[in-house]
């Protein structure tokens, strides 16, 4: 029996988004009786706090500063919540690098530059695709294909890099770690780039590579990770589910008439069937979030538009 | 972001820039030769080999108030001249178009299929004169072999995601696309869900399920609220061809004026979020690269002294003046602005080599020198 979704009051934001992938994180704090959303336009992120009962919203803007500010601005590519199990942190990737806050944008905790060269080269350079790993890693990838592993004390600004993983040969677009819940789960982490190319990687002291499940000549720009099972989703329009360990193909859903830009599931939901389609009119989407774990509502967020769309289950 | 991006939105403006004073040209009834005269140097001006190796050179994207500079100096570059507002309504006319074909491309690649069209184009315009041809057909060559071809389709999205950053905010409304209703009149663009559905796409509604062993176990077909059409045949990439997607063509003719609604565009105005937020501090480095790039803009000077004319935009004077007077301030083109007290060399620097590709030697209605009118220019606000 498939439940419909009809559209909710939306979430207006200070600036509109911009056109970047997954452009659309968000964080429910259950004792708090909130949820957080975060969206990026250009070099600046829009956080609002949005309570439950609708009535109260609160905003806040963070740019992305770094040392030398006198050069251009640098451009942010994504913003997303990684959720350790002691802290929760805002992970902002840019241009210029890797940028850690509290998860309320209030403090920064930790600042890691890339290596910019000095004249710009034809490659561009910039950090791009989140997740957090298992109890203590942040992973973030590279535009090299570099995937950088991050370690997070429980509390504290003593977060190293403890390991560069390098397999892949072309830009990172997304990461995504296994979010089932599950711990018997032997796949942590999905890293996705711009050839289709699929690493499997299973973390520890040592990250170790299970399985590469090559593209077929064409972006996967979103990913996720759900009881092994990798999902992805293609600039074809595709969504593809490999079995993560093996590589299987286990299904193949023609889902879009363009380049998907973002990809969400919810874990404790269990499905894999078409549930339910909607058109946000002369809208490119850009980012799209359940807002929970059963999958009750979820919300996108568009190119120029200043609003948080969101649809919950009638 | 992209590093790439320049040249494409230099050559795509600047087609639409072709597209609309040709136009205007016309509907204004100017001598054939001198039009031509016009469309040549201008031409002349945006394919000259050593601007174009500044333009070429991978570099992040010019702030807007850089890239408007250049194209003030570029519309400047013959005998025609344009007023404030004219120039402001011409380049609002080129962004949006431009903004408008970035959006509906079907795949980011296909934006190199429109930058083709406007080459095409251009190429049509100069086919009369083999020197400008040859350079022309030299860029074109350039761009195919050197710079996109090996770019793959991420690659591509990046450049795309670059220019939608660039446009990101800007709503004008275009009459011609209003009419067309390609364009809502909220200022945002109409984007169909039915036609064939870009190259390499399949239609969206099918389901396959696997077995381990590769076998396909059942399919399943969902209705996806659309209605879409099989793909049509990918355009070419080559120096000549069908470039199948019609985005990037000329869609002005005489009886197909241009105008464009200032009104209902300042809602979202308070969201005008730039992308150089930092200001004076930026006008140094600026100032250096407009200098280098300006550098290799030379422009034939005319001989005779035949003095200019003036384009309008609009349909009468008095609707110029209008236009400009009630132009919202927060559409306002910012041109780079000098701190005449300090960074006297750099301004001295400047104001040479912009003197240098002047204008023809038409007496200026004030007794000051040409570097002083462009440096004042600049000056702006």
């Amino acid at each position: 029996m498939s439940k419909m979704y009809h559209k909710e009051k939306s979430i207006q934001l200070k600036s509109s988004a911009s056109a970047l992938y997954n452009n659309l994180s968000v964080l429910r704090i259950a004792p708090r009786c909130i949820t957080y959303f975060t969206v990026v336009h250009a070099n600046v992120v829009n956080m609002v706090s949005a309570s439950w009962d609708g009535l109260n919203y609160s905003h806040r803007q963070l740019q992305s500063k770094e040392g030398n500010v006198a050069t251009s601005s640098s451009l942010i590519m994504q913003a997303a919540w990684c959720v350790l199990p002691s802290r929760d942190l805002l992970v902002l990737t840019s241009q210029k690098g890797i940028q850690m806050y509290e998860s309320d944008g209030s403090i920064m905790v930790y600042w890691h530059a890339l290596d910019t060269p000095e004249t710009p080269t034809a490659k561009a350079v910039f950090a791009r695709g989140i997740a957090a790993v298992r109890e203590k890693y942040i992973c973030v990838g590279v535009s090299s294909g570099s995937v950088l592993v991050f370690d997070v004390p429980s509390k504290g600004s003593n977060i190293t890099l403890s390991e560069v993983l390098e397999e892949h040969k072309e830009a990172i677009t997304d990461m995504a770690s296994e979010c089932s819940g599950n711990l018997e789960c032997i796949a942590d982490l999905v890293s996705a780039d711009d050839s289709g190319l699929l690493c499997v990687w299973k973390s520890g002291e040592d990250f170790q590579l299970l399985n590469k499940i090559p593209g077929f000549d064409t972006s996967c720009s979103s990913v996720k990770l759900w009881k092994g099972t990798v999902i992805a989703g293609y600039g074809t329009g595709q969504i593809r589910l490999y079995e993560g360990v093996t590589g299987i193909l286990l299904a193949e859903v023609n889902a879009h008439a363009r380049w998907i830009y973002s990809l969400d599931i919810a874990p404790f939901t269990g499905l894999i069937e078409h549930m339910y389609n909607e058109c946000v009119t002369d809208t490119q989407i850009c980012g799209a979030r359940f807002c929970d774990g059963d999958g009750y509502a979820f919300a996108v967020t568009g190119y120029d538009l200043s609003e948080i769309i969101r649809y919950t289950q009638a | 972001m992209s590093t790439r991006t320049l040249p494409l939105l230099f050559i795509n403006l600047g087609g639409e820039m072709l597209y609309i004073l040709d136009q205007r040209l016309r509907a204004q009834n100017i001598p054939a030769d001198k039009a031509k005269k016009v469309m040549n140097d201008i031409i002349t001006t945006m394919f000259n080999k050593k601007f174009l190796e500044e333009l070429f050179k991978p570099q992040e994207l010019y702030s807007k108030k850089a890239l408007r500079t250049v194209f003030d100096r570029l519309a400047h570059a013959s005998i025609m001249r344009l007023n404030q507002a004219s120039m402001d309504k011409l380049y609002d006319l080129m962004t949006m178009a431009f903004k408008y074909q970035v959006l509906l491309c079907p795949r980011p690649k296909d934006i190199l299929l429109v930058s083709f069209n406007h080459m095409d184009a251009i190429r049509d315009f100069v086919k009369d004169t083999p020197g400008i041809l040859s350079q022309v057909d030299e860029t074109n060559k350039q761009l195919i072999e050197v710079i996109y071809t090996p770019l793959s389709g991420g690659e591509f999205q990046l450049i795309r995601q670059t220019l939608l950053i660039f446009f990101q905010d800007m709503h004008i409304r275009v009459s011609i696309f209003l009419k067309d209703k390609v364009q809502n009149s909220n200022g945002r663009f109409v984007l169909p869900t039915s036609g064939p559905v870009p190259y390499g796409t399949h239609i969206p509604g099918l389901i396959r399920i696997f077995s381990c062993s590769g076998e396909e176990l059942r399919r399943m077909q969902f209705r996806d609220g659309g209605n879409y059409s099989a793909t049509l045949r990918e355009g070419s990439f080559e120096m000549y061809g069908d470039r199948v997607i019609k985005l990037g063509t000329n869609m002005y003719s005489v009886s197909r004026p241009v105008e464009t609604h200032m009104s209902g565009t300042s809602k979202n105005s308070s969201q005008h979020t730039k992308v150089n937020t930092t200001p004076n501090p930026l006008a140094k480095e600026e100032l250096n690269l407009l200098a280098r790039l300006m550098g290799g803009l030379e422009v034939q000077k005319s001989t005779n002294t035949d003095s200019g004319f003036r384009v309008n935009l609009f349909a009468t004077d008095e609707e110029e003046e209008e236009a400009l007077i009630s132009r919202p301030d927060e559409l306002s083109y910012e041109v780079i602005s000098i701190q005449a007290t300090k960074d006297k060399q750099t301004n001295a620097a400047l104001a040479k080599i912009m003197g240098e590709f002047g204008e023809t030697s038409e007496p200026a209605p004030s007794s000051s020198s040409k570097g002083d009118d462009l440096l004042a220019m600049m000056d702006g606000l």
